[in-house]
């Protein structure tokens, strides 16, 4: 045992002993914006006995912004709402493969459905506040869960509604119904009160689609201010949009995922003929 | 003039006359009860329990029917409340749209909308002898009770059949579960509330079949639960039953008076409901 104990150290095992001191180091410089992780494996989704989303394979690169873009009923609303799980109240939904978020993979029995959730922030396609105040719009999410302090409170409201450009719009009327406010208005506020709840991704159902050029175009840049901390994943009818502030592109047909990769690559460059011929326009 | 116009025209005219008739109807209720019913009208009959001989003439008021009928409202809506709204939510939040149960439940929720008080009485009766129970205020609150959860159950169903699908998916991406979506749901739903609650207790205060078995009829004003109380439409139909013509003014008084609560309650209600309803989307 002693003798164990005395032996010196190969070079390789040093190497391997104090590989943690790599990780943590590389952890440390990670800290502040947390690498986020989603990764698609050989996923097959069923309804009854439609086959939706057919051996999807993908990998979502952090805080950037990925657009998939695909004709109508490509199966593009479906994998996003797979990713935080709203699909499950789907009659007769059926699942196969997985999707690693963080190393956890959101099928599994033991992973609690609320947690991914809370991990993704969701914007649909129509506002949607809640039928609630400004105030309690954003606050709801971060009382249910457990954050009670009034004063933790305002500052969380204040700091989110800042972050979509909501302040100085609403700040005298906090207590108004989130009802009143204009269409536009609504998207960013639903924006925040996702935000509220501090997800890692943010998921955009056609966000922009039922708003206004002005208000779409301040969704957009809000997109791209946000990337910074969120990695955002954007389904997309307009391929314009996709142009102008997609970094990643997926392109889905028929519930199978044809290319993805970067968007200049994609929209440049496209490997798969279908690509090319949906980029041209040859259908939508 | 063109056909079309005509046609626009005679509808519009039947629906004048429909508006109207109906107008009329009630105008013609409230005038005679107000006729016969506001000259016998006074202090007394309000503060009052009726005293020896009432019902052929002697002094005293209807209080004691005034304050059961407000008891057994009361009760029966804050019960039915507290059991229809963990139903509908269960219909609408936890089962899924096409749900048998849900069918099968809406479907027996609609023949109890249609069963006639005195049945429910009946029924409650039997149970209240099975248990040892006698005529009581107690009786009388669980007969109305059974009587206005369908009516509670149906009315909050058919707004919550509205809920938008969005509204619950935005409130599950928080991370919310299903329970704590109720919130949410609540405050969209809210009008519904309200307006179930006046059609409840419209229904609640003029039943007079339902309390006849199970809250019997007294002349003082129940202390306790297991006393028997008295209500209003059973105090108009024992003064209208009486020979006496000044007895029978009486009992529309009382049923002025049952008009004027309901009356309270209805523009209390939509007061509640408009301040409630400020946040529905």
């Amino acid at each position: 045992m002693k003798s164990y104990l005395y032996q010196n150290p190969s070079r390789a095992t040093w190497a391997e002993d104090y590989s943690f001191l790599n990780n943590d180091i590389k952890n440390e410089e990670g800290l502040g914006i947390k690498k986020s992780y989603l990764k698609v494996s050989d996923l097959n989704i069923y309804i009854g006995k439609a086959h939706i989303l057919k051996n999807v394979n993908l990998e979502i690169p952090d805080k950037k912004i990925t657009c998939i873009i695909g004709p109508s009923g490509c199966g593009k609303s479906t994998l996003l709402k797979t990713f935080n799980r709203l699909i499950d109240d789907t009659e007769g939904i059926r699942y196969e493969g997985s999707i690693l978020v963080d190393d956890t993979d959101i099928f599994d029995k033991k992973t609690e459905i609320t947690d991914i959730r809370k991990k993704m922030g969701l914007l649909s396609q129509r506002p949607c506040p809640l039928p609630m105040s400004i105030y309690d719009n954003i606050a709801f999410g971060c009382k249910m869960h457990g954050e009670r302090n009034r004063k933790k409170l305002n500052q969380i409201v204040e700091q989110q509604l800042k972050a979509v450009g909501l302040w100085e719009e609403v700040k005298n009327r906090l207590n108004a119904p989130a009802s009143k406010l204009s269409i536009g208005q609504q998207q960013r506020l639903c924006l925040a009160r996702g935000l509220a709840v501090e997800p890692e991704f943010i998921l955009a159902d056609e966000a922009t689609s039922a708003l206004d050029p002005i208000s779409s175009k301040h969704i957009e840049e809000l997109f791209v201010k946000l990337k910074q901390d969120y990695t955002i994943i954007l389904v997309t009818h307009t391929l314009r949009q996709a142009l102008r502030i997609a970094d990643h592109v997926i392109f889905m047909y028929l519930g199978e995922v044809i290319e993805a990769g970067p968007a200049d690559e994609v929209f440049n460059n496209p490997k798969q003929e279908l690509t090319q011929k949906y980029l041209e326009g040859a259908f939508s | 003039m063109r056909l079309k116009f005509i046609e626009e025209k005679i509808a519009k005219g039947l629906m004048v006359a429909a508006s109207l008739a109906v107008f009329a109807f009630v105008v013609n209720i409230i005038y005679t009860i107000f006729r016969r019913g506001f000259p016998a009208l006074n202090w007394e009959m309000i503060s009052q329990i009726p005293a020896g001989g009432y019902y052929n003439g002697g002094g005293g008021g209807i209080l004691n029917a005034i304050v059961g009928s407000l008891y057994i409202v009361l009760g029966s809506t804050i019960l039915g409340l507290l059991i229809s709204i963990p139903v509908v939510f269960y219909l609408n939040v936890y089962l899924k749209k096409d749900s048998k149960l849900a069918y099968v439940a809406r479907l027996a929720f609609d023949v109890l909308f249609g069963i006639p008080s005195i049945v429910y009485g009946a029924f409650a009766f039997t149970i209240m002898i099975y248990l040892g129970m006698h005529t009581s205020l107690g009786g009388g609150i669980l007969v109305i009770t059974l009587l206005v959860i369908p009516i509670f159950i149906r009315s909050m169903d058919e707004v919550a059949q509205q809920l938008p699908k969005d509204l619950l998916d935005s409130t599950y991406a928080l991370g919310a579960t299903k329970l704590e979506t109720i919130k949410v749901v609540l405050r969209q739903i809210a009008p519904g509330i309200a307006t179930a609650t006046l059609l409840s207790v419209g229904r609640a205060i003029g039943d007079a079949a339902g309390v006849m078995f199970t809250a019997g009829f007294t002349d003082s004003i129940p202390t306790s639960l297991n006393q028997p109380a008295a209500t209003l439409p059973l105090s108009v139909f024992f003064q209208l039953s009486s020979p006496n013509a000044d007895v029978q003014d009486r009992a529309y008084s009382a049923a002025l008076i049952l008009i004027f609560i309901v009356l309270v309650i209805s523009i209390l209600g939509r007061l509640i409901t408009n301040h409630f309803s400020k946040h529905k989307i």
